[in-house]
C-alpha cells in the first residue's frame, strides 16, 4: 500500500515538475517508504526585516551539496527585501513565504509551528538553517518535536547523512553519520562560500500558515541592536580585534580608526568584553561569534583556546603582542612583538601608503 | 515566587585542558584527564542559587546525566547551594553517543515528576558544543524557552522578564512560567564553593536513577565515524617592525 502511495505521489510530482524524470528518479532512489516521500530540502532563510543575511547564501551552498531540490522558507513580520534577494539565487526550486506580525522576534515557540506545518505538507528529508542566534534557537526545538537529533553547526557535508562538525572548541573534528530519517542541521556560515546572487526568477508561493499565532505565554518586548557603519562581524572580509592588552574601552578607538581605513569589522576577546571595554556582541570565540575573514588582526590578545576557536580558520592571522610567548603567535602567519600602544598608532599613520586602491 | 528549580550539571573535560585525540580516532582521551562542571552550567547553578537567596525559589534540584563520576559535579553544585541532586547513570560507552535529543527527554521527564516550574541549563556544553538541550527540553515540556539569557528579572509571581543575547545585540522577552532558560556567559559570575559548604554538601542527598527508570530510550541516533585533529596552521614568521608587517600584508594582497 505504501508503495502504491509513493507511486501516486511520484506520478503527481512528474506531472507538476519540470525536472527530467531521470533527475527525479535519482532523487527518489535512496528512499524507503518510511513517511519521507523523496529527498528534498527545506531551508529556512535567515534575514533581518531589511535584508537577507549573508549567512543564508552560505547555507544555500551547503544545501546544494545535499543534491536535493531546495525549498527556501522566508518567514517574518516583514519579508519583502529578503524574498527579492533570494528570488534571483540559482538553484532554488521554490520560495515559501510567510509574512505575519506574530513572527516578530522570530520566537522559536511560533517558528517551530510554522516550519512543522510546512514539513507535514511536504515531508522534507533535510531541514537546514544557518547557525545564527535565530536558527540556533528554533531548530533544536523542532528537532525535539520530530524526535530526531540536531546536527549543530556543520562545517562539511560528506553525503546526505554524513557530516563534519567541530567539538571541543574547534580542537577536534567529528565526522558523524546521522541515523534519523529526517536530518535537522544548522550550518556554520564561515565554512561555506556564499552562493552568488544570480539572475534566476524563482517561483514564490505564499504559505498560509494557520499556526503562525503568537503564544499566550511569551511576549516579545524589544531588541537593542548595536548600530554600526562597519561591516557585520561574521560577514566581514577583515577583522581587527582587541583584547585585554587594550587596557580600556577608549583605547579601542585606535582599532575603530584602523578598521575604517580597511573597511573591517571590529571584534574583541572575551577578556576585553568581560572587562567592559566593548559590548559583548563583538566577542569572537567559542562562546561568541565564529569568524573566518581574509585578514584577522589580533591586537593585545593572548590567544586562549576559547578565542582561537572563533578565529583560527581565518586566511591570514596577524598578531601584535608584547609577550613573545603568547599562544596567539603559534597560529599567527605574521607576528609583531611590540607594544600595541606604539605599533597601532604607527600602523594607522602609515597604512594609507600601503592600502591598495 | 516560591519556585522549584531544576538545574542541569554536565561533567565535561575542564576548559583549560588541551584535549588529545584517541589513537582509534573515535573520540578524545578522557581517562586521567581533569573534568569539571561545564562552565555554563556553573552559571545556571549560580543563577538558581541567587534566586533562592532572593526568595524567588524555594528548592533547587541539580541533575547530572552520565557515568558514575558525574556525582562529583553534583557535589560541586550542592556545595554552591543546590538543595538536592539526582544522578541519572549512563555508562561511559553509552555516554559517548548520548546527545541532547536523549538528555532533553530525561530532563523533561524529571521536571514533570518533580513538578518544577523552571529549568535552568547552560547554553551549551563545552565538549560537544551542541547548544540544543535547553531548546529540546522546552519542546518536550511544551514550555517557552529563553535561551542565551544574560539577565532574568521576576515581574510578578508567574512572570519573568529575560534579556537574551542575540546576533547584533540584546532582546527582551516576557515569559509566563513554567519556563526553560539557558544561561549565557554574562548572566552572572559563579561563586566559589567554600570549604564549609563543600563539607555540608557531602551530607546532602544524591538520588540515583537510570534512563530506563524514566522510560527514556538512549539508543544512539548517530554513529561517530571519526574524530580527528583539525589541520594545523603552518608556522608563521615574526616581523621586525610595522613597515615589514604592512609590506608583507600588501604582498599577500590582504590590504
Amino acid at each position: 500500500m505504501m508503495i502504491k502511495r509513493c507511486s501516486v505521489i511520484l506520478a503527481n510530482q512528474l506531472a507538476k515538475s519540470n525536472s527530467s524524470s531521470a533527475n527525479l528518479l535519482k532523487n527518489i532512489q535512496p528512499l524507503s517508504c518510511n513517511g519521507i516521500r523523496w529527498n528534498s530540502t527545506l531551508l529556512i532563510a535567515d534575514h533581518t526585516e531589511e535584508t537577507l543575511s549573508p549567512l543564508t547564501l552560505k547555507t544555500i551552498t551547503a544545501a546544494k551539496q545535499l543534491g536535493n531540490p531546495i525549498t527556501c522558507m522566508v518567514a517574518g513580520p516583514k519579508i519583502g527585501p529578503a524574498v527579492d534577494a533570494l528570488k534571483t539565487v540559482d538553484g532554488i526550486e521554490k520560495i515559501l513565504t510567510i509574512e505575519s506580525d506574530s513572527l516578530k522576534g522570530w520566537l522559536p515557540e511560533v517558528m517551530v509551528n510554522v516550519v512543522m506545518e510546512a514539513h507535514k505538507k511536504n515531508n522534507y528529508s533535510h531541514i537546514l538553517t544557518g547557525a545564527s542566534s535565530v536558527g540556533k534557537n528554533f531548530l533544536p526545538r523542532l528537532a525535539a518535536l520530530l524526535d530526531v537529533s540536531l546536527i549543530s553547526e556543520i562545517i562539511g557535508i560528506k553525503s546526505p547523512d554524513t557530516f563534519v562538525r567541530t567539538i571541543y572548541a574547534g580542537n577536534a573534528l567529528m565526522e558523524l553519520k546521522a541515523l534519523d530519517a529526517i536530518k535537522l542541521i544548522t550550518v556554520r556560515g564561515t565554512a561555506f562560500d556564499a552562493t552568488p546572487i544570480g539572475s534566476a526568477d524563482c517561483p514564490v508561493e505564499a504559505f498560509a500558515a494557520e499556526s503562525a499565532t503568537a503564544p499566550a505565554n511569551v511576549k516579545w518586548i524589544k531588541s537593542e541592536l548595536t548600530k554600526s557603519e562597519r561591516p557585520e562581524l561574521t560577514a566581514a572580509n577583515r577583522v581587527i580585534a582587541g583584547g585585554r592588552g587594550m587596557k580600556s574601552g577608549e583605547n579601542f578607538k585606535m582599532l575603530f580608526d584602523l578598521a575604517d581605513k580597511l573597511n573591517a569589522a571590529v571584534g574583541a576577546s572575551r577578556a576585553a568584553v568581560d572587562a567592559g571595554f566593548v559590548p559583548n556582541d563583538l566577542q569572537v570565540g567559542q562562546t561568541g561569534k565564529i569568524v573566518a575573514p581574509e585578514l584577522y588582526v589580533a591586537i593585545g590578545i593572548s590567544g586562549a583556546i576559547q578565542h582561537l576557536a572563533g578565529m583560527k580558520d581565518s586566511k591570514t592571522i596577524v598578531a601584535i603582542n608584547k609577550d613573545p610567548d603568547a599562544p596567539i603567535f603559534q597560529v599567527a602567519d605574521l607576528g609583531l612583538v611590540a607594544d600595541l600602544f606604539q605599533a597601532v598608532p604607527e600602523i594607522n599613520e602609515k597604512i594609507d601608503k600601503y592600502i591598495s586602491k | 515566587m516560591s519556585l522549584k528549580i531544576l538545574v542541569g550539571c554536565k561533567r565535561v573535560i575542564d576548559y583549560a585542558v588541551k584535549i588529545r585525540i584517541r589513537p582509534d580516532n573515535k573520540g578524545v582521551v578522557t581517562q586521567g584527564v581533569k573534568h569539571s562542571l561545564n562552565p555554563f552550567d556553573e552559571i545556571a547553578v549560580e543563577e538558581a542559587v541567587r534566586m533562592k537567596e532572593k526568595k524567588m525559589a524555594k528548592e533547587i534540584l541539580a541533575v547530572s546525566i552520565g557515568p558514575q563520576a558525574s556525582q562529583d559535579t553534583l557535589r560541586t553544585a550542592l556545595a554552591m547551594g543546590c538543595d538536592k541532586a539526582l544522578h541519572v547513570n549512563v555508562d561511559e560507552k553509552s555516554a559517548e553517543t548520548l546527545l541532547p535529543v536523549q538528555v532533553s527527554k530525561i530532563l523533561a521527564k524529571i521536571a514533570e515528576q518533580e513538578k518544577v516550574e523552571m529549568v535552568i541549563l547552560g547554553k551549551q556544553a563545552i565538549d560537544d558544543d551542541c547548544n540544543a538541550t535547553a531548546q529540546m527540553t522546552a519542546a518536550h515540556l511544551n514550555w517557552p524557552q529563553a535561551t542565551n539569557a544574560s539577565k532574568i528579572e521576576s515581574k510578578d509571581d508567574k512572570t519573568v522578564l529575560v534579556t537574551r543575547e542575540i546576533d547584533g545585540g540584546l532582546e527582551e522577552i516576557e515569559y509566563k512560567l513554567p519556563i526553560v532558560i539557558s544561561a549565557d556567559l554574562r548572566l552572572n559570575e559563579p561563586r566559589y564553593a567554600t570549604l564549609p559548604n563543600i563539607m555540608k554538601a557531602k551530607k546532602k542527598p544524591i538520588d540515583k536513577k537510570t534512563p530506563s527508570d524514566l522510560g527514556v530510550d538512549i539508543t544512539p541516533k548517530m554513529e561517530i565515524l571519526s574524530v580527528q585533529e583539525p589541520a594545523k596552521r603552518e608556522a608563521g614568521t615574526k616581523v621586525a617592525d610595522v613597515d615589514e608587517l604592512l609590506t608583507k600584508l600588501k604582498e599577500a594582497g590582504r590590504i
